[in-house]
C-alpha cells in the first residue's frame, strides 16, 4: 500500500447520479445471482429433501396409493414443486436476517438508493432462485418418468402461478426476519409453519380418505388449491376456481403482510 | 462554511436507557475528529443518528448543512458510514462487494469495475480480489469495509472503532488510510476507545460518557486538564503498596489512586522535580521497586480525572 496508489484513489470522484429505483433493486438481485453462485448449496439442500419425499412416497407408496408408482408420480410431483418453492420462500426471511446481524443493511441504508431496493432486490433474486429449484425437480421428475400432459405451456403456467404464491408468501418470513435474532430461529419458526402447511394438503394424498375434519382443514390450505392448480395446469385440465383461489390468496397476503414489513423495514433497529 | 456536524441538545433514549442524553457537537469541515469513550458511552448511537440510520429523540442534528430528519436524503447523498462490524457480504468476493456498492451510488458497471480495480489496489486486496470474503482475515475484512465507504468519495466519512479488534500492524495500516482520506479533504468522524488512536490521528475529540459530553478539545489541552504527567509505580510486594501510596500522596500533595492490578500505583505529576523525591521517601522505607513509569496520561487517566473513576472496558470488547 504505497501513498501514491492511496492518494489517487482517494482523489475527489465526483459522485456519480443515484441509480433509478429499477436498476438499485436489479443490482441487489444480482447479489443474490452471485450467492446462488458462490453458494450453491443453499439451493441443493431445500431441493434435495423434496427430492428424496418423491423417491420415497413414489416407491414405497405410490403402489399403494394409486395402483402403480407411475400413477403415483403424476399426481405427486406437481405438488412436490409446489412444495420445493413454498419452503424456499423461508430463505428470504434468512437472508434478510444474516444481512442485518452482518450490518449489510445499514450499509445499504446509508447509501443513497431508492429505500425499499435490498428488499425488492431480495424478492427479485429470490423468483430466479425459485424457478431453478422448479427446473432441478421438475427435470428429475423427467427422468423418473414423470410426463405433464399440460405440455411445456402448461408447466411453465403452473410454476409461474408458484411463483406469483411464493412471493406472497415471502412477505410473513420478512417479518418473521426482522422480529428474531438469528438466521436460524427463522428457519425454525418458519418451518413450524411450513411442514403442516405442506403436509396437510392434498400434495401426497388425494384427501377423500381422511377424516372429515381434516378434510376442511386441507380444502381451506391455500397450498391445497395451488397444488390442484398445478396438477391441472401441468396435466391439463386446470380448475379456474383453484387458480383464483391462489390469486386471491396471494393478493391477500401481500396486501396484509407486505406494508407491515415495510414499516419494520423503516423503523429503526 | 456551515460545520460538518452540527448537533444541539442531541438526545436518544432505547426503553429506559438514555442513550444520549443532550449532546453538543460542532466538528469543522476537513478535519479528523475522535469521538472517545468506553463501550455503551453513546458512540456508535451518535454515529447512527448522524449517518441518518435511526432518528434523533431529541434535539437536533445537521450534517453538512442538512438536517438528519427532514434532509435525510442529502445527507445520505454526502455521507459514508463504515460500521464497527465489517459490513461486507461474506458470500460474494471482494471485488464483487465493491462493484456492489458502486453500482448503487449509480456507476456504469464499466466505470464500476475500474473504481473497484483502482480501491482493490490502494488497499491491497488486488491479490485477494477474487477470493470470498469469508477467508479474509479481521485486517483484509476492515480494509475491504473502509474502501466499500469510499468508492464515490464522500464529504464525511464515519468510522466507527475501526481498528478494534484489529492487530498491530492492521492498525497501522487503517491509520494510514485514515490519515490519506483526510489529507485529500474528506472529514472524519472517528470513534475510539483508545487515547492513543484518537492521539495520532485527530485533531480535536470530544470524550463522551453515560451520553453526555464531558470534554472537548485538543489531545493536548485533554492532557492539560489532566494535570501533566503520570508516573505509574509497580511496588515488588503488592502488601506494601498502602504504604507507598501514602508516601507518593504526600511527595505529590495529593491523592494516590491504585490501578487495575494489586501491585500498581498511578499518581498524576504535576511538577516534575518531585519525582525523585517520591522515589527517595519509597527508598528511605525499604520498599522495593519493581517498575517505574512516567507517562503521557493514558484514556484511564483522562476519564479518572473527568469524572473520579476508571473508564470501564467490558470483556467483550475484542471483536475478531
Amino acid at each position: 500500500m504505497t501513498e501514491l496508489t492511496l492518494q489517487t484513489a482517494f482523489s475527489r470522484t465526483a459522485l456519480a447520479r443515484p441509480p433509478s429505483a429499477l436498476s438499485a433493486a436489479l443490482t441487489l438481485g444480482w447479489r443474490a445471482l452471485l450467492k446462488i453462485k458462490h453458494v450453491p448449496f443453499q439451493l441443493f439442500d431445500v431441493t434435495v429433501f423434496p427430492i428424496m419425499m418423491t423417491l420415497m412416497f413414489t416407491y414405497l407408496f405410490g403402489g399403494a396409493l394409486a395402483g402403480s408408482t407411475q400413477a403415483y408420480l403424476q399426481y405427486l410431483l406437481p405438488g412436490i414443486v409446489v412444495q420445493t418453492v413454498v419452503f424456499l420462500t423461508v430463505y428470504t426471511g434468512v437472508g434478510l436476517n444474516t444481512d442485518i446481524q452482518k450490518g449489510l443493511f445499514d450499509r445499504f441504508r446509508s447509501l443513497p438508493i431508492w429505500q425499499p431496493a435490498p428488499i425488492v432486490g431480495a424478492l427479485l433474486g429470490d423468483l430466479i432462485r425459485y424457478s431453478l429449484a422448479a427446473v432441478v425437480v421438475l427435470i428429475v421428475g423427467l427422468i423418473l418418468g414423470f410426463r405433464p400432459e399440460g405440455g411445456p405451456i402448461g408447466v411453465v403456467l403452473a410454476v409461474l402461478l408458484m411463483l406469483v404464491f411464493a412471493s406472497a408468501v415471502s412477505w410473513p418470513w420478512i417479518i418473521v426476519g426482522f422480529l428474531v435474532r438469528t438466521p436460524e430461529s427463522v428457519m425454525t419458526t418458519s418451518f413450524l409453519l411450513l411442514f403442516p402447511m405442506t403436509f396437510v394438503s392434498d400434495i401426497f394424498v388425494d384427501p377423500a380418505t381422511m377424516p372429515t375434519w381434516l378434510q376442511s382443514v386441507v380444502a381451506v390450505n391455500p397450498v391445497t388449491h395451488l397444488a390442484a392448480a398445478s396438477r391441472g395446469l401441468m396435466h391439463g385440465g386446470a380448475k379456474i376456481a383453484d387458480i383464483l383461489t391462489v390469486l386471491a390468496t396471494s393478493v391477500v397476503v401481500t396486501a396484509a403482510f407486505a406494508p407491515i414489513a415495510m414499516r419494520m423495514y423503516y423503523k429503526e433497529r | 462554511m456551515t460545520p460538518a456536524i452540527d448537533t444541539a441538545g442531541l438526545s436518544k433514549a432505547f426503553g429506559d436507557t438514555h442513550a444520549l442524553n443532550g449532546v453538543d457537537l460542532s466538528v469543522r469541515r476537513g478535519a479528523v475528529y475522535g469521538l472517545l469513550g468506553p463501550n455503551g458511552a453513546g458512540k456508535t448511537t451518535t454515529i447512527r443518528i448522524l449517518a441518518t440510520l435511526i432518528r434523533p429523540g431529541g434535539g437536533s442534528a445537521r450534517v453538512l448543512g442538512h438536517d438528519v430528519v427532514a434532509e435525510a436524503a442529502a445527507v445520505r447523498a454526502k455521507v459514508s458510514l463504515t460500521g464497527q462490524f465489517a459490513s461486507v457480504d461474506e458470500d460474494l468476493t471482494g471485488q464483487e462487494n465493491l462493484v456492489l456498492v458502486a453500482r448503487l451510488l449509480g456507476f456504469s458497471w464499466r466505470d464500476a469495475k475500474a473504481r473497484t480495480h483502482e480501491l482493490l489496489r490502494a488497499f491491497n486486496l488486488d491479490e485477494a480480489a477474487k477470493r470470498q470474503v469469508r477467508t479474509y482475515s479481521g485486517g483484509m475484512r476492515r480494509r475491504l469495509d473502509i474502501a466499500a465507504s469510499l468508492v464515490a468519495t464522500p464529504e464525511l466519512l464515519f468510522l466507527d472503532e475501526p481498528t478494534t479488534g484489529l492487530d498491530p500492524r492492521s492498525r497501522n495500516q487503517v491509520w494510514d488510510i485514515v490519515r490519506a482520506i483526510a489529507a485529500e479533504g474528506t472529514t472524519v468522524l472517528l470513534t475510539t476507545q483508545y487515547l492513543e488512536e484518537a492521539d495520532r490521528l485527530a485533531e480535536r475529540l470530544a470524550v463522551i460518557d453515560h451520553g453526555r459530553l464531558i470534554a472537548e478539545g485538543t489531545s493536548r489541552e485533554l492532557k492539560a486538564s489532566v494535570g501533566g504527567r503520570t508516573v505509574h509505580v509497580r511496588v515488588a510486594d503488592p502488601t506494601r503498596r498502602d504504604e507507598a501510596r501514602a508516601l507518593l500522596a504526600e511527595a505529590f500533595g495529593h491523592e494516590v489512586h491504585g490501578g487495575h492490578e494489586p501491585a500498581l500505583l498511578a499518581a498524576q505529576v504535576s511538577h516534575d522535580e518531585r519525582v525523585p523525591h517520591a522515589l527517595a521517601a519509597l527508598a528511605a522505607r525499604g520498599i522495593a521497586v519493581a517498575e517505574f513509569a512516567l507517562a503521557q496520561p493514558s484514556l484511564d487517566d483522562v476519564f479518572f480525572a473527568l469524572t473520579g473513576r476508571p473508564a470501564e472496558r467490558s470483556a467483550t470488547e475484542e471483536v475478531t
